[in-house]
């Protein structure tokens, strides 16, 4: 039965997000999850087995898929930091990308997300990789350069060249399109509960 | 437990409370999230359930599950309300495979579709109803019936489908509601009703309106600096991470690519120099050919109208000439905007700039079209209530010629004759019903023509392309024509203007309202349907964040100018005299006067004449410009001193970049003075500086740059001592 091992997931996890919704969807996401690799992942998860998806699985979802820095996201979230994600990754990884998010958190993660070498400084070589990312190397060489100078000019507060994440914070927050467009997955869940699927979350929260 | 240890377990509970309720926000990873979790909600139910030991046990217990009963119900009825929100799955449909541009007019959609729903159930609830239940059936007096002269042609289609015949004399004009003051047992008042239905329309959309402008500029944090985070921002927020369609990511690629070389290109052409002249002589003659298209369009407008007049007295009349206003006001809706762009391609601006000269073009043309619309149609209004004086003469000289037949008749009879058939009366004009119709058949035509529109335009063409491609000598997919983009400015200035006509017309027709809502509910679906299979996403995909606030602003301006005309015709014609709610009043706002009179205490209607007094309403409305004026000063004020803020910050961070640097400084002026004073260390005799000082003294004679000179200097330099004397010579 489905909602037996939906309270083998840490039902702690399922205390943190006490909303229908949520539970709804975070039962979806586990499925999600394991249909990546049905024969890696257990339905049983009481014993917190160590399972990791490899990057590559990862990376064909449909959300991630068009997405230019889906392999920084992977990175990102995963714990040995190569894009090999347990649940708990993934967990982590869609709640802070879902809609209801707060923006400093998201800023927080954009900022690891876009510091390719993971030195806890966007630099100008980081800004050339985004940037090429961005637009698939279309941009000629001077005109990188140009843009990587003026975005340094224009972020960076303490002027050392590169930009902290105090830089980022600053200059990110007053973006009108970074909470709606930026950061943000919407589920392709419906978004109307199935009868059935409601009364098996009541049963087990209540 | 002492007081002081419950009072720290208390605080510590809340503590751990506030820790499980923000643990969402704490950038951590989700093993140290679900130890800190198990921890704080391990203490808080051991600790708090013993809190409540003691005296007031039962109460503290009974109070948390109140709470948590409470929090529950709030959350389910969050849930519950998320839920009902309409279309917001095939709205996010849209959202992926177009982009937030093209989802914001189905938004834009949603939301004028739920204000008319509004509308539509005052206007239902409070006038059509209590008419339908309450008042007199079809039939029963001369206005609820079909003149026996139209009857044999009343169900005709032909007929109905210019809203005459029996869809004139029903609920959804303004002719057949009865003028009596209280109908049925709940005593209701109709006509005060009508009336105030008819300003609460307007009131309750202006509401809806500003309410929701400042919701928008309070989330964009207003029309902010563009130029402070330009490239910063193109570059960490332009991905839409919504996009999961492949199509759409390689058209979002490309356009920030343009995006990009748009904003360099801006860059470097700031020191360009251009042909300043051939510029604006070019942008003059556009303007000026762009006005005599306006104005030539206005007039064919009114020529149109005019022809249309003398129609209405014709009767062979073929279906072209009965619908030349109609088609003619659409065409030019069609033809106008894309003469607008072409011509706009002499004047060379910078594209976003170009959009907002096109919509501002596209909006005047409209307007212009509209207002000259109702020109012709208060023309009309004029003849109708001439024709109606005659009328009147002639119906009291039909009823005494009936008494005298029948008394003539029936010479043995002493009672009163019985009432005349309904459907025999002489009918005024009933000016009021024909301009409901006309609205009405305005309002029908442009939703044929939408939708004819679409499925010509789109569809067709769609299929063309795709089917006929295999046999074309080009490739009709990758040249011309290819596939449509979705026009979001065209069709939000289309729904911005048909919600303009159906405010001026819901006055006159209550039934209006209904007519638009089932459009807006299947324009919803109609659109979607096409936008999935007919369009492609845009090349340049539009950003949707800023331009939300312009066309609230347009739908405010066009609520204030459709409020004019229905004012004006409450105010100051007279009703007719045999239709309506308010006939046999003087003016229609009489029912207002007369319900102070009658209805109400006798205390407030001395108080209304008080406050109608000229001497009061004077300084009332010096006040409010008073008001005004103060409240726009205050608002500059807080413009200035933002900009100050601004500035400051500027010279902050460029005085920190010259220390950190110890290099040349940024400010032209302190450069200057280095070149003045090359040799820093050795204080210069005074006899070699005497010419620089003078130059210095000329150079100073603003009292603010004197300031910047004294301070710059004074950081800069070790001859403190000379330079103040500087200083105080310059002043």
């Amino acid at each position: 039965m489905k909602n037996k091992h939906l309270q083998k997931i840490s039902f702690i996890i399922l205390k943190m997000f006490p909303n229908f919704k949520q539970q709804y969807f975070l039962s979806r996401l586990f499925h999600r999850y394991r249909d990546l690799a049905p024969q890696l992942v257990p339905l049983d998860y009481t014993n917190q087995p160590d399972v990791r998806l490899p990057y590559e699985l990862i990376g064909s979802m449909p959300e991630l898929k068009d997405n230019p820095f889906r392999q920084r996201i992977a990175e990102v979230f995963s714990e040995d930091g190569e894009g090999n994600m347990t649940l708990d990754d993934f967990l982590d990884m869609f709640s802070v990308l879902s809609e209801m998010a707060p923006r400093d958190l998201k800023a927080y993660y954009a900022f690891k997300i876009y510091d390719f070498n993971n030195d806890n400084f966007i630099c100008k070589s980081d800004l050339e990789k985004t940037l090429n990312k961005l637009t698939r190397n279309e941009l000629t060489e001077d005109e990188v350069r140009m843009v990587c100078e003026k975005v340094i000019d224009e972020a960076d507060l303490d002027n050392d060249g590169r930009l902290s994440l105090e830089d980022f914070q600053h200059m990110i927050v007053r973006a009108p399109d970074f909470l709606r467009e930026v950061c943000n997955f919407h589920h392709r869940f419906t978004s109307t509960m199935r009868g059935k699927m409601r009364k098996k979350i009541q049963e087990i929260t209540l | 437990m002492s007081e002081g240890e419950r009072a720290r377990l208390m605080e510590e509970v809340e503590e751990k409370k506030k820790l499980i309720a923000n643990i969402r926000n704490k950038p951590w990873r989700m093993k140290r999230r679900l130890k800190h979790l198990k921890e704080a909600q391990l203490f808080v139910d051991k600790f708090e359930g013993a809190l409540g030991k003691g005296k007031g046990r039962k109460l503290y217990a009974y109070k948390v599950m109140m709470m948590k009963k409470w929090i529950k119900f709030q959350r389910d009825f969050e849930n519950f309300k998320t839920a009902c929100i309409p279309w917001e799955r095939k709205i996010k449909e849209v959202e992926s495979h177009f982009g937030s541009s093209v989802a914001s007019y189905f938004i834009f959609l949603r939301w004028m579709y739920g204000m008319n729903l509004v509308l539509f159930s005052l206007t239902f609830g409070l006038v059509v109803i209590p008419e339908v239940l309450m008042g007199l059936p079809y039939g029963s007096i001369p206005r609820k019936t079909v003149p026996r002269e139209e009857q044999d042609t009343a169900m005709d289609y032909s007929v109905l489908t210019d809203f005459n015949g029996y869809c004139k004399y029903s609920v959804l004009f303004y002719g057949y509601y009865n003028n009596q003051r209280t109908i049925g047992f709940l005593k209701f008042r109709l006509p005060l009703s009508y009336l105030m239905v008819g300003i609460g329309t307007f009131g309750y959309s202006l509401m809806v309106v500003i309410r929701t402008m400042a919701k928008n500029a309070d989330v964009g944090g207003g029309d902010g600096e563009d130029s402070e985070f330009t490239f910063a921002w193109k570059m960490f927020t332009s991905w839409d991470y919504l996009i999961g369609n492949a199509e759409t990511a390689d058209n979002k690629y490309a356009s920030i690519t343009t995006s990009f070389k748009e904003s360099i290109v801006d860059e470097q052409e700031n020191q360009k120099d251009e042909n300043i002249h051939l510029r604006r002589f070019l942008r003059v003659l556009a303007n000026f050919l762009i006005t005599c298209t306006l104005g030539g369009s206005g007039y064919l407008i009114y020529f149109v109208v005019k022809r249309s007049q003398e129609f209405a007295n014709r009767d062979d009349l073929g279906w072209y000439e009965k619908n030349e206003l109609e088609i003619i006001m659409s065409l030019l809706g069609l033809v106008g905007p894309m003469l607008f762009e072409t011509i706009a391609e002499l004047e060379e601006y910078h594209p976003r700039i170009a959009l907002k000269w096109q919509l501002g073009r596209i909006f005047a043309l409209f307007l212009g079209n509209l207002y000259t619309f109702l020109l012709a149609l208060f023309d009309e209004v004029n003849a109708k209530l001439e024709e109606e004086k005659d009328i009147k003469n002639a119906s009291i000289w039909f009823m005494k010629e009936y008494f005298a037949n029948f008394t003539a008749n029936n010479p043995n009879e002493t009672g009163t004759p019985p009432p005349i058939e309904p459907a025999d009366v002489i009918r005024g004009p009933c000016w009021e019903t024909t301009v409901g119709i006309e609205f009405v058949k305005l309002t029908i035509s442009d939703i044929q023509v939408t939708y004819l529109t679409i499925l010509i335009g789109d569809f067709l063409r769609a299929l063309i392309v795709r089917f006929l491609n295999y046999c074309w000598c080009w490739d009709l997919e990758a040249g011309w024509p290819s596939y449509g983009e979705f026009d979001i400015s065209g069709n939000v200035l289309g729904l911005v203007f048909n919600q303009g006509m159906i405010w001026m017309g819901s006055f006159y027709a209550p039934g209006l309202v209904g007519i638009n809502v089932l459009r807006l509910l299947t324009s919803m679906y109609y659109q979607c349907w096409a936008v999935m299979a007919c369009n492609v996403p845009h090349e340049r995909v539009f950003k949707a964040s800023k331009s939300n606030n312009f066309y609230m602003g347009l739908l405010l301006l066009i609520l204030f100018l459709s409020l004019l005309p229905v004012v004006y015709t409450i105010m100051s014609l007279p009703p007719s005299f045999d239709c309506g709610p308010f006939s046999g009043k003087e003016r229609m706002f009489d029912v207002i006067i007369e319900t102070i009179e009658l209805d109400l205490p006798s205390f407030l209607g001395t108080l209304f004449s008080y406050a109608a007094n000229p001497g009061l309403i004077i300084p009332a409305i010096l006040l409010m410009v008073l008001a005004i004026y103060y409240l726009n000063s205050v608002s500059e004020a807080y413009k200035n001193a933002n900009n100050e803020l601004k500035k400051k910050m500027q010279m902050a961070r460029d005085e920190e970049k010259n220390r950190r640097n110890n290099k040349d400084s940024t400010n032209q002026v302190m450069k200057d003075l280095e070149d003045l004073l090359p040799n820093r260390s050795n204080l210069p005799p005074p006899e070699e500086k005497k010419g620089q000082i003078f130059f210095v003294e000329i150079f100073c004679e603003r009292s603010q740059l004197v300031l910047f000179l004294g301070q710059g200097i004074i950081k800069g330099s070790q001859n403190r001592g000379y330079l103040h004397v500087l200083v105080y010579r310059a002043h």
